[in-house]
């Protein structure tokens, strides 16, 4: 109990007392984590509503990936991804491997099937006709497409809280190819595995508290936009 | 007659099977058109395909005489038709946007979408709402909004899916006589799909009667309702007396047709021993007290009183004359003549209000 009381405090010091290194790795989650999420939300959103509102063969098969997608453990991705920009890969001449980029190309690997899953069950959500009625007003069908991903704002933005929700507290793929090097690759998840594994618990507590914040915040926003939109 | 569209043998197949299989049919310029039949008859689907918002795998579609054979064709055809679907489906920003949407897609310019939206707003007495989130409409509001979004655009042809369906009596009837005078007053061509007699006879001037994706009677919406050609159109357009009968005797087209061995007399040109349907619409027949001179008379039957059901404003009174009839009476000519259940009454009818289809 001592253990988290002390936790906490430290928290809170680091916090208050704006610890630079704690705030670089802030600072670095969220920007790879909030880069990784809006890549994954162009592919999927885009994607997502092409299969929604296509049909063509094997189109069961492809939702069914889309789906499995959506639980893909991030060790797996993290370790494909590894494969690829490892030195001897097939993009191995890119050289990010233990880069941010890397991260953030495994977290948005991880994030777009839940964009897209979430997508695709939003338009498919809308009633049937809408896409009729849109096109005999004369709506051109990129118009068309326009206004059913408009209609389906509030799903869409859960997609976006899952997907950031998904990547933010994400810690497999993003050690195995960012390499948590401290100033560089370093992330609130990785962190806290890092000071666990040394027995600073107080400083991971901190970081944890940190992550959950930081969750909360993003959530809190989005909500509220989500709330203001059902509400109209 | 100047068709502003027709349908030649016209095919849609779905999941393998035929949807549509209609030979022909004619939407006159200037006049409403009802296509009525059960549900599944395929009347949404020949109004989407009129709407060119379906491909049919064969048969032509006319549009001012010219075929619809090009997507080009198609598209600029949409655009002088406006669709009117079962549900609003609005979108989710406010009443005005909703009805400027369709002008927007058209390149209208802004003083003629303001024009345009305010006018149709007017027709449909919803200025007010103007402002309102589409989301907070009740059904009937919601209704006059999609309505009013097709008007907006002027089309040349309007076509509405059951667009009085989910609403509650009040609310029908008045967006029912409202439609009825815009659709007088503008002379826009419409297509209706409909499932009620009574607004078929409100609204429409011609009928297609539609079974299982076929059209298998079209005219006149008077004549359809007087001269159903067979039992299924009959029974749909309200005729609650169809029973079967035979041809006894032709003087010049006069007929007497035997029913149940009861005689009675209709006009026609059938020959002696022709099975056929005599259809006795339930307006057609009088009630009156049973005299003694009776017998003599032509077509007027001694007939039991079986059962009266209420409804809105008549008594629906089943009857028995030798064969099973139903007549409608107001409330109080049912009081006056004191009228219940296995009491004695004369039915009489016209020979020339007997309606027969050949069996």
């Amino acid at each position: 109990m001592e253990l988290v009381v002390q936790g906490i405090i430290k928290a809170f010091e680091l916090l208050i007392s704006f610890d630079p290194e704690v705030m670089g790795i802030t600072w670095l989650s969220l920007k790879i984590s909030g880069t990784a999420t809006f890549i994954s939300l162009f592919i999927g959103v885009s994607t997502g509503t092409i299969v929604a509102l296509t049909n063509f063969p094997g189109r069961k098969l492809v939702v069914t990936l889309i789906n499995t997608g959506m639980g893909l453990p991030p060790v797996v991705v993290g370790l494909f991804v590894t494969i690829l920009i490892w030195r001897n890969g097939p993009l191995g001449f890119l050289d990010i491997l233990y880069t941010p980029y890397a991260m953030i190309i495994a977290q948005a690997i991880i994030a777009t099937p839940i964009v897209m899953g979430i997508s695709l069950a939003a338009i498919q959500n809308l009633p049937p006709n809408l896409r009729l009625q849109i096109l005999s007003l004369g709506a051109s069908r990129l118009q068309m497409v326009w206004i059913l991903v408009k209609e389906s704002k509030l799903p869409l933005l859960a997609a976006v809280m899952a997907g950031f929700g998904g990547v933010i507290s994400e810690v497999g793929a993003s050690i195995m190819v960012g390499g948590n090097i401290k100033g560089y690759s370093r992330v609130l998840t990785t962190a806290t595995v890092m000071e666990t594994g040394k027995g600073n618990f107080d400083i991971a507590i901190a970081l944890g508290i940190i992550l959950l914040l930081l969750a909360f915040m993003v959530n809190l926003f989005l909500t509220h936009v989500q709330q203001r939109q059902q509400q109209r | 007659m100047n068709p502003i569209l027709t349908i030649q043998n016209l095919t849609l197949r779905r999941g393998g099977i035929t949807v549509l299989d209609v030979s022909e049919i004619n939407v006159e310029e200037g006049r409403v058109l009802a296509l009525i039949g059960p549900n599944g008859a395929g009347k949404s689907t020949l109004l989407l395909t009129m709407a060119g918002l379906l491909k049919p795998e064969r048969g032509t579609i006319y549009y001012k005489g010219s075929p619809v054979d090009t997507n080009a064709r198609r598209a600029q055809m949409r655009r002088s038709i406006s669709v009117v679907f079962q549900e609003p489906l609005l979108i989710n920003t406010s009443v005005y946007n909703n009805i400027a949407l369709g002008l927007k897609f058209r390149h209208f310019s802004k003083d003629e979408i303001k024009k345009n939206v305010d006018a149709a707003l007017d027709y449909f007495g919803i200025s007010f709402l103007a402002k309102r989130s589409a989301r907070t409409l009740s059904g009937g509001e919601a209704r006059r909004v999609s309505l009013a979004r097709a008007f907006a655009l002027k089309p040349e042809l309007i076509l509405m899916d059951e667009a009085f369906s989910s609403l509650d009596p009040p609310t029908r009837e008045t967006l029912i006589d409202d439609l009825r005078h815009i659709l007088g007053e503008t002379k826009i061509t419409a297509v209706l799909a409909l499932h009620d007699r009574e607004e078929t006879l409100r609204l429409a001037q011609d009928v297609a009667v539609m079974v299982d994706g076929k059209i298998i009677q079209s005219g006149a919406t008077t004549r359809i309702f007087s001269h159903p050609e067979s039992e299924f159109v009959a029974n749909f357009v309200g005729t609650e007396t169809i029973v079967p009968g035979v041809v006894k005797a032709n003087r010049a087209g006069h007929l007497e047709i035997s029913i149940n061995g009861i005689t009675i007399e209709a006009v026609g040109d059938f020959s002696v021993g022709d099975k056929v349907y005599c259809c006795l619409r339930p307006e057609i027949i009088t009630l009156s007290p049973v005299t003694p001179e009776l017998s003599s008379a032509r077509n007027v039957l001694k007939a039991k009183v079986l059962k009266i059901v209420r409804q809105a404003y008549l008594y629906k009174v089943f009857l028995d004359c030798g064969f099973p009839l139903v007549a409608y009476l107001t409330i109080p000519s049912c009081e006056d003549l004191g009228m219940c259940e296995q009491s004695f009454f004369a039915v009489s009818f016209k020979a020339t209000a007997v309606h027969l289809i050949r069996r």
